[in-house]
């Protein structure tokens, strides 16, 4: 970090110009909220930070931000984060995700994100629905939820991102909801110092695909127990839980990934002294 | 006694565990300590670990870049399911057959073989069992090609030190067994004979010609996932990118590779990935999100058989459509085809430099033939024009990354830089980078992203042009060196022809090859695919003369000179 640079400590120093599109009451400008409390909380000059996002409503939020920001193609925005991260430490990389996007095309990306523990924040906005392709049904959706594209429901059971972020060996694993954007600022602050890859599952509503789920402020509620480091029971908590936990929910201890280095650098010219005959 | 010949052709082969392409490596090697060049591809069965195998050797005095018509000497050292390898072994009446009589009878293609030497490595090895029938075969082959003896002992002493030097001495002995045994009187194959050449000389193959290429011309960052012909390239960079400084990662599927090598050239560091044809297919949609969103990559294809997973081991150059026309949307991009192995190492350094001069994504289009045919080559000198990224340090404010106008390359801010942050778009973007769907902000891009590509002066590297004549030829890639020596043949008939081989595949050069084509009556287009793709792209884009017609041919079988020159004899027409 550049320690000439005046640290800025407000949130709106950390959001851009452009309108969103966004719905009025879509969970997502509460997710913003908190992303960019979170980034004046940590006091890093935004040109330090890069937030890079797939395709969906969600995908969205980094051109709304004051930050470098990366808007790619539908599902591989955990590749770009990786490849970006790995290439250039020194950025403070966040990455963001909608349920379609980081749980459905994006699935193979996550299980590996996890694996390989590359030091990110992962952070998803979860609707239970793709919002804007109009109404399908994602991963996350409940069995029975009706839609255009599968009437009287998908008959299938939802995804348990947060499970399978822990078997794939995620290093920090959380649920936030977007209407307590305080809260979840301090969950992403904490995801982003926590090294390794840290996910945050973040309850976001869709009202107008998903106008049930404005009943979500209701049934959210803290975790009624203190973070784990034991996976063990971790798994037990996030496989029974009701999916309305909030909070810190493992945090665990894997040294994150770093790329093998050498130790003496040589010109890349003598590189074809193998080849001489 | 003659002088020998200026091109030998030697094919080796034997079931598993006959060591037939450690064999092979080790002729290639000690004919080019000898000082003669040559290049070795291997052939084998459809086991993933043993099973038959043929080295196919050509040795010449100059370099060469395909394989010959025919070959000149086939050794067999033993003939289990040899005759698998009957389509690519052509032999001739003057080829030689070399082999044991207690093998059995040879596979049919040595029929034509009427010259037929003794081998009698069962009755050699039996009498003395340290002795490899191998490297009997070895000494032999070496004896028939005039191999000066103690290069191929250095060979061997070289290739076996670290097991010991008894083990060294059996083997030298060997191959001197198979030296004395074999009669020079009933088959000569002699090589003529080579000064030592004054040049450095590379043994390498054009996988590890691109990798070294790329380096040199900037990549530092590599994202892999392992593919049959590309993975040597992988192979090669995972320990070398990081002696200098760099990071390959092993991505989970190509979705993920390319997109890794998009999000590190976002931050600034020139990226690279490498694939076959599958591989490329499932990667297209991120090449447009390179284009758009104008991040510069390299994405080296080693072109194998196809549609689907084809032939993975074979050369074929039908990925040519995907690689111009594969993207979704008007999506201008790079394309670059290696001519030759040599070429290999100064394609993927100007392809580098071009992606990253003209923030584009650029496709290396090489071929299993190019990545993995191992050749002794005089070590390329010239190196390409570089280019380097123009980036933004938040001078011009207020910052907008895609402003269109000039040669429509906008300076690009690099994370980090304080004033410029932007966000990066594949959704059609204003100057700034905020998505639109503005008809007028759409052309706008569509017309940058096409001038910066059209507008760059890519100078004579564009194309090979060689030779003038009312009749030309047109190829590509490593066709380029078949039709190279099928042009020269028919000039010894007396019918010239002129060779045309762009380098330069995207963006097309329309006034170029005008230029190319002034004053040529005819066109034999030669290509490795079934559904002529490269006619049809020559077609699409360039004013060709009247009279054209094609000689191809998809994969396995390699097209040969002899076909070329044919075709010119004929008129170049049907
Ligand atoms: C390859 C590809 N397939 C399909 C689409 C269409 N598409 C755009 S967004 C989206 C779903 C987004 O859902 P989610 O990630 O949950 O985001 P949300 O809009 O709900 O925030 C789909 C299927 C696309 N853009 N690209
Ligand atoms: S469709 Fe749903 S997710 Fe998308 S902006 Fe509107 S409310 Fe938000
Ligand atoms: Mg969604």
């Amino acid at each position: 970090m550049n320690a000439a640079e005046p640290l800025k400590c407000r949130p709106s120093d950390y959001k851009s110009e452009v309108k969103p599109i966004w719905c009025p009451g879509c969970g997502d400008y509460h997710v913003l909220m908190a992303l960019t409390r979170a980034m004046a909380a940590l006091g890093l000059p935004p040109e330090r930070i890069a937030v890079v996002s797939g395709i969906g409503c969600s995908s969205r939020i980094p051109a709304y931000t004051n930050c470098y920001g990366f808007h790619g193609v539908h599902g591989r925005s955990l590749a770009v984060a990786t490849g970006l991260k790995i290439a250039r430490p020194d950025i403070t990389v966040i990455c963001a995700s909608g349920d379609g996007d980081g749980y459905s095309i994006g699935g193979n990306h996550f299980l590996h994100a996890c694996r390989r523990n590359v030091d990110l924040a992962y952070i998803v906005m979860d609707n239970h629905i793709y919002g804007m392709t109009k109404g399908q049904p994602s991963p996350t959706t409940e069995p029975d939820f009706d839609t255009a594209l599968a009437p009287g429901g998908t008959g299938l059971r939802p995804f348990n991102p947060l499970v399978v972020a822990l078997a794939s060996g995620a290093n920090f694993v959380a649920r936030a909801y977007s209407g307590n954007p305080n809260e979840t600022a301090e969950l992403i602050v904490d995801a982003i110092k926590h090294p390794g890859f840290s996910f945050v599952e973040i309850l976001s509503p869709c009202v107008t695909y998903r106008p049930d789920q404005r009943s979500w402020k209701d049934r959210v509620h803290p975790a009624p127990v203190t973070p784990t480091d034991d996976p063990a029971r971790a798994a037990r908590r996030l496989m029974t839980d009701d999916g309305f936990n909030l909070g810190v929910l493992y945090r665990g201890h894997r040294a994150p990934y770093t790329p093998p280095t050498a130790a003496a650098m040589v010109a890349p010219e003598s590189l074809e002294e193998e080849f001489e005959v | 006694m003659t002088a020998g010949a200026n091109s030998v052709s030697v094919a080796m082969v034997g079931s598993g565990g006959a060591g037939v392409l450690t064999t092979g490596e080790m002729l290639l090697e000690a004919a080019c300590a000898a000082g003669w060049n040559g290049l070795l591809t291997r052939s084998v069965g459809p086991q993933i670990r043993g099973g038959e195998a043929a080295s196919l050797l050509r040795l010449a005095r100059s370099p060469v870049e395909c394989m010959a018509d025919q070959f000149d000497l086939l050794v067999g050292i033993d003939w289990v399911n040899a005759g698998r390898f009957g389509d690519e072994i052509p032999l001739g009446e003057s080829s030689v057959l070399v082999c044991d009589p207690a093998a059995g009878a040879p596979p049919p293609m040595a029929a034509n073989a009427k010259r037929v030497i003794e081998l009698p490595i069962a009755e050699i090895t039996k009498a003395h069992p340290a002795w490899r029938a191998n490297m009997l075969a070895l000494g032999a082959a070496g004896h028939l090609l005039g191999l000066d003896e103690s290069a191929l002992h250095g060979v061997i002493a070289k290739r076996f030190a670290a097991k010991g030097s008894e083990v060294v001495a059996a083997n030298v002995a060997a191959a001197a067994a198979g030296a004395r045994a074999v009669d020079t009187e009933r088959g000569r194959v002699a090589l003529a004979p080579v000064a030592q050449a004054a040049a450095k000389r590379w043994l390498i193959t054009g996988n590890e010609a691109v990798a070294l290429g790329a380096l040199l011309g900037g990549v530092r960052f590599a994202a892999a996932y392992p593919i049959t012909p590309a993975s040597d390239i992988l192979e090669w960079l995972a320990p070398n990118l990081t002696k200098v400084g760099g990071t390959l990662v092993q991505a989970e599927d190509e979705l993920a590779s390319v997109n890794m090598i998009i999000g590190a050239s976002y931050g600034g560091v020139p990226s690279l990935t490498a694939t076959s044809g599958p591989g490329l297919s499932l990667m297209i949609e991120s090449l447009g999100l390179a284009t758009a969103a104008e991040v510069p990559i390299v994405i080296v294809d080693v072109m194998r058989g196809g549609p689907s997973t084809g032939i993975p081991t074979k050369s074929e150059q039908s990925d040519l459509n995907i690689a111009i026309y594969g993207m979704h949307g008007d999506a201008p991009h790079l394309v670059i085809a290696p001519q030759s192995v040599g070429d290999c190492w100064l394609s993927a350094q100007w392809a580098t430099g071009l992606a990253e001069a003209l923030q584009a994504p650029a496709i290396v289009l090489s071929d299993q033939f190019l990545g993995q045919a191992q050749t002794a080559i005089t070590r390329p000198v010239e190196r390409p024009p570089t280019g380097k990224r123009r980036v933004a340090d938040g001078a011009n404010l207020p910052y907008a990354r895609y402003a269109a106008g000039g040669d429509g390359v906008s300076p690009m801010a690099i994370p980090g830089t304080a004033r410029c942050a932007y966000t990066a778009d594949g959704l059609t973007h204003t100057e700034r980078g905020t998505p639109t769907s503005g008809a007028h902000d759409h052309v706008a891009q569509l017309d940058k992203r096409r001038d910066k590509l059209d507008g760059h002066e890519y100078g004579p590297l564009w194309a090979t042009i060689e030779g003038d004549s009312e009749t030309a030829v047109l190829a590509w890639g490593s066709l380029t060196g078949v039709v190279r020596e099928g042009i020269a043949q028919a000039r010894a008939d007396g019918v010239s022809a002129k060779l045309i081989a762009p380098r330069l595949l995207l963006p097309t050069r329309p006034a170029e090859m005008s230029a190319a084509l002034a004053g040529v009556k005819r066109v034999l287009v030669v290509e490795q695919t079934h559904g002529m793709q490269f006619l049809k792209y020559l077609r699409a884009h360039y004013d060709l003369p009247a009279e054209v017609s094609v000689l191809h041919r998809p994969g396995p079988l390699p097209i040969r000179p002899h076909e070329v020159r044919q075709r010119l004899i004929e008129g170049g027409s049907r």
